[in-house]
């Protein structure tokens, strides 16, 4: 199996017709992902990739049953665009853009807490579950393959080197979750572990964190409890306190969300630590054997 | 974004908290002028770093000859990296007590945090948490007068005191909320002649919402160079090393600083060129790498989006017109990568597809290590 995204979701893209939201939903259907319509304001009646375009989510949803959706519209209208959703039935929001207001985060989230949506993001590459065949996300499509391991990452292309280090060392994945370099995102390091706890497939899985927040700390206490091996490799280790590297959440403010204080957490509850990428790989196959 | 004390304290009063008279003065003589005007002050240096009145950041003065003389000596001085350019005089203070108050985003719960103590005026890490009130705001309820009356009461305030902080709370988080602040924080908040006055205050302002803030003074922080890159549309830090580094996406560019440091190597900067960067912006980045004139140049590239031929045609458009005068080294693996191989091949460049071998490589040429 896999967690939160199957073969069985069914997708609507917002904002498919944008040139990102085109050029993605090309890939997605490519993949396998079951891509049912898409949403443009002003754009209704068209098609993408012979995916038919809807004004609305609402008539977007009425006709094709969605009941995921991916958002790919400029950040300034993502908040309007994550609510259209949800009022509207979705259930599985992965929210796509980089620099979405906080405040703006936490009405989404807070909303999506109310309805049960599961909200993947924002600035996340999305999710996507090999063995599904199916992908909600901007990631490549060719360094996957099925297999037993679980990842849940901050990261984009970092957990693109990771899970192709684990693809070309023989291990797949089950689902692959993108969580969001920003500060407040929809999903945390404990709520994605606890998915994968109870998905028989997953048999190990891989953490792959960064400096700022508590987030890895948190999941540590769940880790204890969690029944299945964890490996974790955290980035940032040679980061200056103060600065923004890059996503808006990987901050050392205030001598918080260092890596040591998070390194600590997660090898006193058991977990795998590894200094490297590059190590991450050999060390799944150790505890899966 | 970061606001100077000034422009905090001006935001303050204009949603009706109290702050001590002061006025912005970056030459003696308008320090002298502050002086006759408001009477003794605190010359406070503008800058956007905490911890100013230990670094001698800021002086009194009672008289207006005593006043132009401080700020001679105080403009232009170096403190913690950030040269002085203008300080706030502001009316010194009567104070009776110190307290804190703050309104900030706690990303595990994902909801606002007022915090707030009788143990103002230090640093809110270094005060023990059984000194602390904690309160998370329901963002679909928000603050409403009696949030802001349980923690006065909380912290065991009364009388005046006890009204006047539960009306700064309502204020407060409306400033946190209306101005989409990531921190907005009042410390000392000081009682004098029993009122409340900020005496001191931070507001950061989050970057992803100031497009609908133009009345926010937009402040630039950090080096020329960083603001430069800043301006092509990158994430840049400087750091202290001399090996430049360029990688795409935020976490690979910190995991490559990790692994140049792991090989013992002292990298020189984070510079994340996107996850899907195309050619352009990828040769200005790469640009500025070469500007930096560090001893080695390390691109570390996994090609998802980004494709591994426009890296390689970015490095040789570099290459080609201003030139690259030191050691590349040139990690490289993806999204066409045969095709970027061959591109960096044919013009004498070795790209490797290992990040370990590639790091140390870069490492060892800019004669680093172990």
């Amino acid at each position: 199996m896999a967690i939160l995204l199957t073969s069985q979701s069914r997708v609507i893209v917002q904002g498919m017709t944008g040139n990102q939201g085109r050029f993605h939903t090309g890939q997605m259907v490519a993949y396998g992902t079951q891509v049912v319509g898409g949403v443009s304001p002003g754009k209704g009646g068209q098609t993408v990739d012979g995916v038919p375009v809807f004004d609305t989510v609402r008539e977007a949803v009425a006709s094709t049953q969605a009941d995921a959706s991916i958002v790919f519209v400029p950040a300034p209208f993502a908040k309007d665009a994550a609510f259209e959703a949800m009022e509207n039935g979705i259930r599985l929001l992965v929210m796509i853009p980089e620099h979405i207001p906080v405040q703006d985060a936490i009405a989404i989230v807070t909303r999506a807490r109310d309805l049960g949506v599961v909200v993947i993001g924002p600035n996340t590459f999305g999710i996507i579950s090999p063995g599904q065949h199916t992908k909600m996300g901007i990631m490549p499509n060719h360094i996957y393959k099925p297999g037993p391991v679980g990842v849940v990452a901050r990261s984009g292309t970092l957990s693109y080197e990771i899970a192709f280090s684990l693809t070309n060392a023989g291990l797949g994945q089950t689902t692959v979750v993108g969580m969001g370099g920003d500060p407040v995102v929809g999903q945390t390091f404990m709520s994605v572990l606890e998915e994968f706890k109870t998905d028989p497939d997953t048999h190990a899985i891989v953490m792959v964190g960064e400096i700022g927040g508590s987030a890895e700390e948190e999941a540590a206490e769940h880790i204890k409890a969690l029944g299945k091996p964890v490996v974790a490799y955290l980035a940032g280790r040679a980061a200056p306190p103060g600065k923004r590297m890059g996503h808006a959440g990987a901050i050392i403010e205030r001598g918080r969300g260092t890596l040591e204080s998070k390194e600590k957490a997660l090898i006193a509850a058991g977990a795998q630590v590894v200094t490297m990428p590059w190590q991450v790989a050999e060390a799944v196959s150790k505890v899966l054997h | 974004m970061k606001q100077y004390e000034y422009l905090a304290k001006q935001t303050l009063a204009s949603y009706g908290i109290p702050i001590p008279p002061g006025k912005v003065v970056d030459t003696p003589e308008q320090a002298r002028k502050a002086v006759e005007e408001i009477g003794p002050v605190a010359l406070k240096a503008q800058v956007l770093v905490g911890g100013r009145g230990k670094a001698g950041g800021i002086r009194f003065a009672s008289t207006p000859s005593e006043a132009g003389q401080l700020t001679q000596q105080m403009i232009g001085m170096d403190l913690k990296g950030y040269t002085v350019e203008r300080l706030y005089a502001e009316a010194k203070l009567d104070i009776d007590q110190e307290l804190y108050i703050s309104v900030t985003t706690d990303r595990n719960t994902k909801e606002p945090l007022v915090m707030a103590s009788r143990a103002g005026g230090m640093e809110i890490e270094d005060v023990s948490d059984d000194q602390i009130v904690r309160r998370y705001v329901d963002p679909r309820v928000g603050v409403e007068p009696y949030f802001g009356r349980e923690m006065a009461s909380a912290l065991g305030l009364n009388g005046t005191i006890f009204k006047e902080f539960a009306d700064l709370v309502v204020k407060l988080y409306r400033i946190y909320q209306q101005k989409d602040a990531e921190l907005v924080e009042i410390n000392p908040l000081t009682v004098v002649h029993g009122h409340l006055v900020a005496a001191d205050a931070r507001l950061n302002i989050d970057d992803s919402a100031l497009f609908r803030h133009p009345e926010v003074e937009r402040i630039e922080e950090g080096s020329e160079l960083e603001r430069k890159v800043h301006e092509i549309g990158l994430a840049y830090v400087e750091l202290d090393g001399d090996i430049a580094v360029m990688a795409n996406g935020a976490g690979m560019a910190m995991a490559t600083l990790d692994a140049i440091q792991y090989f013992g190597g002292r990298p020189a900067n984070f510079l994340d060129a996107g996850g899907g960067a195309s050619v352009e912006p990828t040769a200005q980045a790469l640009g500025v790498l070469v500007s930096m004139q560090p001893k080695v140049i390390f691109v570390n590239i996994f090609g998802g989006i980004t494709r591994c031929d426009d890296v390689a045609r970015a490095i040789l458009q570099v290459k080609q017109t201003v030139g690259i005068p030191v050691p590349l080294v040139v990690r490289l693996v993806g999204t066409n990568e045969a095709e970027g191989v061959k591109l960096l091949a044919d013009a004498g460049i070795a790209a490797y597809s290992e990040m370990a071998e590639a790091a140390e490589q870069a490492v060892k040429l800019a004669g680093e290590g172990r």
